[in-house]
C-alpha cells in the first residue's frame, strides 16, 4: 500500500499505473520463464520478454523518472511505484536489466550528451540489449586485473580479449566495457567504453553452460576489434572510477534508475507450502520442530533485509552512509541460496529429482535455484570480496591489498 | 476499506532523534567504560565470592529521574512523556551500549504492562513511575516459564486480596520501590501492584554472572493488596498486550551491548598487530566482525521495525516484536562470542571491559524467552501450532 503522505500526482499515477496493468496483463510466457532475467536464453522468450518490456516503457512504467529529452518520464519518484505496482501485479520480469541497472545509471553520470541521446531510449524500450564486459578468466574478484587491451590508432581504438559470465551477450547489441589502456597503472591504466557487440567485426559470443546444465550467459571474444572514440565513456584512464559507479548500481548501493520489474513471490510462503506436504519419516514437515525453526529464522532474515531497505532513507539510524547499501548484494544472494537449500532439505529425497520429472515437488525449483545460488553469491565481486569491502570501507579495518 | 500505512521513518522523527542524541552525549559523559569498571568490577570476589550486590551509581539515577526517563513509557495524561517505543528503543540501545546498571529498563517493561492493564489503578501507578518510582515485573515462576498464565504466586479469593508464594528472576529488583505482579486467583491471574516496603513481602537475592544489575526472587507471605492496587482483573491479557514492548524494550539493550562489543573488537582489531600486521587485516578476523556487522543490522532494523508496528496498534506486533527479540538475542550470542575470542588472551581476563558486555548480553538473550523460543512461537504464527 503506498504511504498515505504521497503527493498527489504520485498517487494518481500508482492509480494508473495499476489500472494500466491490470487492463494490459500480458499473455503466459510461450515457455516456463528461468528463475531471472539473465538466464533468459530462448529466442522466442527474448521475443516475449522484449515486447513487454516495450509495452511497459510505452506505458511510462520504465524510465519514468530519467529526463525527458533521453527518453524518459521526467518525473520524481514515480519508478519506485511503478516497480512496486509491476510486483504486486506479479508481470514477468524486465529483460534489459543490464541496462536498467548498470548502462543506463552509468552512462547518465559519465556520458557525453550524445551518448545519452544515442543510447538510453532504446535501451529503455528493449530494442537494444545490454550486456556487461567486466570478468574475465584472470580478473574476478581482483577487478583490476584486466587484460583485455585496448590500443588507440588514429581516433579509433583496437579491442583484444577474452571477457567471461556475460550474461544476455547472446541477444545483445552493446556491451559496457572495461579494458587496459596502460599497463603502467594498475587502477589508471583502465578505459571504459560502450561496445557494439551484435553483428560487430572481431566479436564472438559463445555461451557457457552453467553447472545446472542452462545456458544463459556467455564467454565473448575479441580479435582485433574496431571501435570508435566516440564510444569511449568519460576520459582515459578513468574506468575503474566508471566501473564504480557500475558496480554501485549493480549490487543495489543505489537505486536502479530504469526499475527492475516484478515477479516477487514470497519464498518463506513457498517453503511452508512444500513443508505442509513433505513427510520427515512419518511426520508433516511442518509438524517437525527443527524445521519450524528454520523457516522461522528465514522469515526473520527476510524482514531483515526488508526492513534495512527502509532504514536506509533514515540517516538518523544508520551510523555510516554506506553500512547497509554495502550488505545488499551480500545478504540477498546468501538468503537466496539458504532458502534453497532449506527447501531441498524439506524436499527430502524427492529433492533429487530434476525439473523434467513429473514428481519432482514445485517442478524442481529448490535444488536447481540452490545450484543456481552460487551465480549469485560469487557475481557482481564474491561474497568474500563483499566481507572485505564492508570490513574495509564501513569498520576501517586495514586493507587486504 | 483502508489500511493504514506504517510511516517509511519508522516514526523516528526530529524529535526521537533529539531524545536519542541526549541520552548518547548524557551516558558517553556520565558513564565512560572506567567508570562502570569502577562501579562494578573493582573487585573480582565482590560478587562471586562474597555475594555483595555489584554497585550503581545513584547520583546518576536521580539525574535520570530528572530527565523524566522513569516516565518514557508513561502517556502525557499520567505526567510522563509518553514517547514513542521507537524513541524508546533507540534510547535503550544507548543503555544497552553503556551497559547501564540502573532499573531504568525494569521500569519500562513494568510501564509497558500497566499501560496495557489500562486501568484507572493502573493510570494512577503510572503516574507514580512517571515521578521517579521505579518499578520491576514480578511475573515469572520458579521454572522460568514465560506463559503469562504461569505463576507461583496465589491471591486469597474473597474481597481483601492476600499473596502468597514467590515470583522468581525479578529484574533489578533491589533498586526498585514496587513490583507488579501477576497472582493466581479463581483459575485466572490478576496482576497486582505490592509496593517493596510491604509487610510480608522479603527479596531473596539471586547470585547471577550479570555485574550490570541485580536479581531476585520475591518471597509474598500474606501481603495484603490494598484495592486500588489491583490493576488488572485479567492479568494474562494485560500481559499478553503489553509483552510485544517489554521484547522490544530488552532486544534494544542487546542491541546496543551487540554495538559496543562490535565497535571495541574493531578498534582493537586495528591495533593489535602480530605477525607484523593489525589482526583486523586478516579476513580470519576481518570477516567474522563483518558478519556480526551484518547480524547487528538486521536486529536494529526489525527492531525499530517492530517498535513502530507497535506504536502504529499494528495487529501484528507482537511476531514482529519476537523477530527483534530472536535476531538481537542470536546477533548478541555470536558478537560476544567473537568479541572474546578476537581480543585473544587478554579479553579472556578480568581487567579486559568485554566480560561486562559479554555477561549483560548474555543475561539478556535468555531473558524474557531466547531466540529459539521465539522463533518457536513465530513459528506458530506463520505455519500454525503443531499438528494442527
Amino acid at each position: 500500500m503506498p504511504p498515505a503522505e504521497l503527493p498527489s500526482e504520485q498517487r494518481d499515477f500508482q492509480e494508473y499505473a495499476r489500472r494500466w496493468l491490470a487492463e494490459n496483463a500480458p499473455p503466459p510466457p510461450p515457455e516456463r520463464l528461468p528463475l531471472m532475467s539473465i538466464e533468459v536464453s530462448s529466442p522466442a522468450l527474448r521475443e516475449y520478454l522484449g515486447e513487454w518490456q516495450g509495452r511497459c516503457y510505452e506505458a511510462g512504467l520504465v524510465g519514468a523518472d530519467l529526463p525527458v529529452e533521453y527518453g524518459g518520464g521526467g518525473h520524481e519518484g514515480f519508478q519506485r511505484i511503478a516497480n512496486r505496482e509491476m510486483s504486486r501485479a506479479a508481470t514477468p520480469y524486465l529483460l534489459n536489466v543490464v541496462a536498467l541497472n548498470m548502462a543506463i545509471p552509468t552512462i547518465l553520470v559519465h556520458g557525453t550528451e550524445e551518448q545519452k541521446k544515442r543510447f538510453i531510449r532504446p535501451a529503455l524500450s528493449c530494442e537494444e540489449i545490454w550486456c556487461q564486459g567486466f570478468s574475465e578468466p584472470g580478473a574476478g574478484s581482483d577487478m583490476a586485473n584486466q587484460q583485455t587491451s585496448a590500443v588507440r590508432k588514429g581516433d579509433k581504438w583496437i579491442v583484444n580479449g577474452h571477457k567471461v559470465w556475460t550474461s544476455l551477450g547472446h541477444f545483445a547489441k552493446w556491451m559496457i566495457l572495461i579494458t587496459r589502456t596502460s599497463k603502467e597503472h594498475k587502477y589508471d591504466g583502465l578505459t571504459y567504453f560502450l561496445c557494439p557487440i551484435e553483428g560487430h567485426p572481431g566479436v564472438t559470443v559463445k555461451p557457457l553452460i552453467k553447472m545446472t546444465g542452462e545456458r544463459g550467459f556467455n564467454e565473448v571474444l575479441f580479435e582485433d576489434v574496431e571501435l570508435d572514440d566516440s564510444l569511449r565513456l568519460d576520459e582515459v584512464g578513468k574506468g575503474w572510477t566508471v566501473a564504480m559507479t557500475t558496480l554501485t548500481y549493480e549490487r543495489g548501493a543505489a537505486e536502479g534508475a530504469g526499475g527492475g520489474g516484478g515477479n516477487r513471490q514470497s519464498e518463506i510462503d513457498r517453503m511452508i507450502a512444500l513443508a505442509r506436504e513433505s513427510w520427515k519419516d512419518g511426520v508433516r514437515a511442518s509438524d517437525d520442530p527443527v524445521t519450524r525453526d528454520a523457516i522461522a529464522q528465514r522469515a526473520i532474515v527476510e524482514q531483515g533485509m526488508a526492513q534495512n531497505v527502509r532504514r536506509m532513507r533514515v540517516p538518523a539510524l544508520c551510523d555510516h552512509p554506506m553500512r547497509l547499501p554495502l550488505q545488499m548484494k551480500l545478504t540477498g544472494s546468501e538468503f537466496a541460496q539458504q532458502n534453497a537449500r532449506l527447501g531441498v532439505g524439506i524436499a527430502g529425497v524427492r529433492s533429487t529429482l530434476y525439473t523434467n520429472d513429473p514428481e519432482a515437488p514445485d517442478a524442481g525449483h529448490w535444488p536447481l535455484s540452490y545450484m543456481d545460488s552460487y551465480g549469485h553469491t560469487i557475481a557482481a565481486g564474491t561474497n568474500e570480496i563483499q566481507r572485505n569491502i564492508l570490513g574495509e570501507r564501513v569498520l576501517g579495518l586495514p586493507k587486504s591489498k | 476499506m483502508t489500511t493504514k500505512t506504517p510511516p517509511r521513518d519508522f516514526g523516528f522523527g526530529e524529535d526521537e532523534q533529539m531524545l536519542r542524541d541526549l541520552a548518547r552525549r548524557f551516558l558517553d559523559e556520565n558513564l565512560p567504560v572506567e567508570r562502570l569498571r569502577q562501579l562494578v568490577a573493582a573487585d573480582s570476589e565482590a560478587a562471586y565470592v562474597r555475594g555483595e550486590r555489584p554497585g550503581w551509581d545513584e547520583g546518576l539515577w536521580k539525574q535520570i529521574v530528572e530527565l523524566g526517563w522513569t516516565g518514557l513509557a508513561v502517556p502525557e495524561e499520567q505526567g510522563g512523556i509518553g514517547a514513542k517505543l521507537v524513541a524508546i528503543a533507540a534510547l535503550v540501545e544507548e543503555v544497552g551500549r553503556h551497559a547501564l546498571p540502573s532499573p531504568l529498563v525494569a521500569t519500562l517493561c513494568a510501564s509497558h504492562v500497566l499501560r496495557a492493564a489500562g486501568t484507572a489503578h493502573a493510570k494512577a501507578w503510572l503516574s507514580r513511575i512517571a515521578e521517579g518510582t521505579a518499578a520491576s515485573l514480578a511475573i515469572t515462576d520458579a521454572r522460568g516459564s514465560w506463559d503469562p498464565s504461569d505463576t507461583d504466586v496465589h491471591a486469597s479469593a474473597g474481597d481483601a486480596l492476600t499473596l502468597s508464594g514467590r515470583a522468581c528472576f525479578v529484574q533489578d529488583a533491589f533498586k526498585c520501590e514496587a513490583f507488579v505482579v501477576s497472582a493466581r486467583r479463581n483459575g485466572g491471574t490478576v496482576l497486582c501492584v505490592v509496593p517493596r516496603d510491604a509487610e510480608g513481602l522479603t527479596l531473596e537475592q539471586s547470585r547471577i554472572h550479570d555485574l550490570t544489575r541485580d536479581q531476585a526472587t520475591l518471597h509474598f507471605d500474606g501481603v495484603r493488596v490494598s484495592p486500588g492496587d489491583l490493576v488488572a482483573e485479567d492479568g494474562a491479557a494485560a500481559l499478553r498486550a503489553g509483552w510485544p514492548a517489554v521484547l522490544v524494550t530488552v532486544a534494544a539493550d542487546l542491541c546496543g551491548t551487540s554495538e559496543w562489543q562490535l565497535q571495541t573488537t574493531v578498534d582493537y582489531a586495528r591495533e593489535r598487530k602480530q605477525f607484523d600486521r593489525q589482526i583486523g587485516f586478516f579476513q580470519a578476523v576481518k570477516h567474522p566482525l563483518v558478519n556480526g556487522m551484518i547480524e547487528n543490522d538486521r536486529a536494529r532494523s526489525i527492531l525499530y521495525h517492530a517498535a513502530c508496528q507497535i506504536d502504529e496498534g499494528e495487529a501484528d506486533a507482537e511476531t514482529a516484536a519476537r523477530m527483534a527479540k530472536s535476531a538481537a538475542s542470536d546477533a548478541g550470542a555470536f558478537l560476544s562470542d567473537r568479541s572474546v575470542q578476537l581480543h585473544g588472551g587478554i579479553g579472556f581476563t578480568w581487567e579486559c571491559d568485554v566480560h561486562l558486555f559479554f555477561k549483560r548480553s548474555l543475561h539478556n538473550q535468555v531473558l524474557y524467552g531466547d531466540a529459539a523460543y521465539q522463533r518457536a512461537r513465530i513459528a506458530d504464527h506463520l505455519i500454525g501450532p503443531i499438528g494442527a
